[in-house]
């Protein structure tokens, strides 16, 4: 099928798209890697959008060293994720994450805002932000603000990104000496989204995991977090039952999800396990 | 509805080395663009939802999604089609081996698999039969069984590997 789109723009920087936003009369859409964007229009599960094409705007794109933190512009695109040095050294939990994030020709164009401002519940990149704490940059016409990962993901597609506003980058803590962080996902095809998947990161102080795929937007699984900061593998797969209630679509049954994000803690135990054996 | 936002778009990139400039509809994708205005029709449009990738075509040296970029943002791309890629003889190679290893039926999906192993194999070495799969797995293709595809791909890179120690 072909979009239908209402209009487009091309913005030369952040003001110039703000303000195009805002006088959209409400129709405005970003257009950042078009990934997600652009395959709904061509299904028409979007249609009439005046876009507002941020994909050139260069001073929303890049990675940089800001002490304590990272901060990933929204632009950064996934390929650049994947290969980037300051990521691998001090967020290698989004490095590893790349690899599932569907295929070579996609990731050279989809962007981490655009992936997080998508918030498919079975994505990646927000259970892996989620999991490492990071805030999330948000700025309107009215001026900027932030909000902690865990606010930002609402529902299905739902953020807390207002109308009229544009996430500008996230910032992730770096990782401490002796921290540790992986990912675990099972999908039918290499490159499709995960059936269920989960971040583990292991702190000095304490344990945090994020489960994709098992529930309208990622979320921290509290009870399992705490078993595993009291040693117990066992307990913390276990556990997992209370922190999910996973859905049966057609991709997977509710038990079945239930069962893979059991197996997936038990194979990311084990690899922090070896990675500090 | 405002006037910054046109429904028409005027682009210049460049399509196979060639310069070209155009006025296209906001909602047209690449591959309809290359196709329908520049009678290019190497890349195929086919699910135009990103999964087949029959419409890989080459944007600014990376291999990308055709029915995934619009045509108003490839203004100042440099794009290569298989067309041009054949004209040039950059894939040669591959498009040989393609044929000596039966690595296609009906061709369909051929275009795009040139695209997607020419930048596989421009990063050197030999890829494993596993890497190759890997990085072919947004490519589909409903006639070959995919074996033969491998075997085109790795042929080349063990030539090519060859040639650049000999
Ligand atoms: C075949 C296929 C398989 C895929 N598999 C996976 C997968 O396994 N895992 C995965 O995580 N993703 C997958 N994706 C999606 C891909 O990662 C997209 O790149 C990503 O979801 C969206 O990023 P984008 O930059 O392309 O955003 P776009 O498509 O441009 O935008 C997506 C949405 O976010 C909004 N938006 C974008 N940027 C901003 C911003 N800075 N501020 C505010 N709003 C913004 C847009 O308005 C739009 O609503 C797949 C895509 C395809 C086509
Ligand atoms: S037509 Fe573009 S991926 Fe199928
Ligand atoms: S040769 Fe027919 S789809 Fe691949």
């Amino acid at each position: 099928m072909k979009a239908s789109v209402g209009g487009y723009a091309r913005a030369s920087d952040l003001r110039h798209a703000l303000e195009l936003l805002s006088g959209s009369g409400g129709l405005g859409r970003i257009l950042a890697g078009g990934q997600s964007l652009i395959a709904a229009m061509n299904m028409r599960l979007s249609a009439g959008d005046l876009l507002v094409d941020i994909s050139r705007v260069s001073e929303l794109s890049g990675v940089s060293d800001a002490g304590d933190r990272l901060l990933i512009g929204a632009l950064t695109r996934h390929v650049e994720i994947g290969g980037n040095p300051l990521i691998r050294q001090h967020a290698p939990l989004l490095s590893q994450a790349v690899q599932y994030i569907a295929h070579a020709a996609i990731r050279n164009r989809g962007t981490i805002g655009g992936a997080l401002a998508h918030a498919d519940p079975a994505a990646e990149f927000p259970a892996c932000i989620l999991a490492l704490g990071a805030t999330l940059h948000i700025e309107g016409l009215n001026g900027r603000r932030d909000v902690a990962a865990e606010d930002f993901f609402r529902d299905v597609f739902e953020t807390a990104i207002g109308e009229g506003e544009i996430l500008t980058g996230i910032s992730v803590p770096k990782a401490e000496a002796k921290e540790t962080q992986v990912i675990e996902e099972v999908a039918r095809r290499s490159g499709d989204y995960a059936l269920a998947g989960l971040c583990l990161v292991k702190r000095p102080a304490g344990h945090r995991v994020a489960l994709f795929s098992v529930g309208p937007r990622p979320l921290l699984a509290r009870a399992a977090m705490t078993a595993l900061d009291k040693g117990d593998v066992e307990g913390a797969a276990q556990a997992l039952r209370d922190d999910m209630d996973p859905p049966s679509d057609t991709q997977a049954s509710s038990a079945y999800r239930q069962h893979l994000a059991q197996v997936l803690l038990r194979r990311a135990a084990a690899r922090i396990e070896g990675a500090n054996a | 509805m405002s006037e910054a936002f046109r429904d028409r778009i005027d682009i210049t990139l460049t399509v196979n080395g060639e310069p070209v400039e155009a006025r296209v509809a906001s909602g047209q994708h690449l591959t309809d663009f290359l196709r329908l205005e520049l009678g290019l029709t190497g890349a195929h449009a086919s699910c135009e939802h990103g999964v087949c990738g029959a419409c890989t075509v080459e944007v600014d040296g990376a291999p990308i999604r055709g029915c995934l970029m619009l045509a108003p943002q490839a203004d100042g791309a440099e794009v290569w089609t298989v067309e041009g890629l054949t004209d040039t003889a950059a894939i040669q190679d591959l498009q040989e081996a393609f044929v000596a290893k039966n690595a296609l039926q009906c061709g369909f999906c051929t275009p795009g698999m040139l695209v997607a192993a020419k930048d596989l194999l421009s990063r050197g070495g030999i890829p494993s039969r596993q890497e190759i799969r890997e990085h072919m797995s947004g490519n589909y293709c409903r006639c070959t069984g995919y074996e033969a595809i491998v075997d085109a791909v790795e042929t080349v890179a063990q030539a090519r590997a060859g040639r650049g120690a000999a």
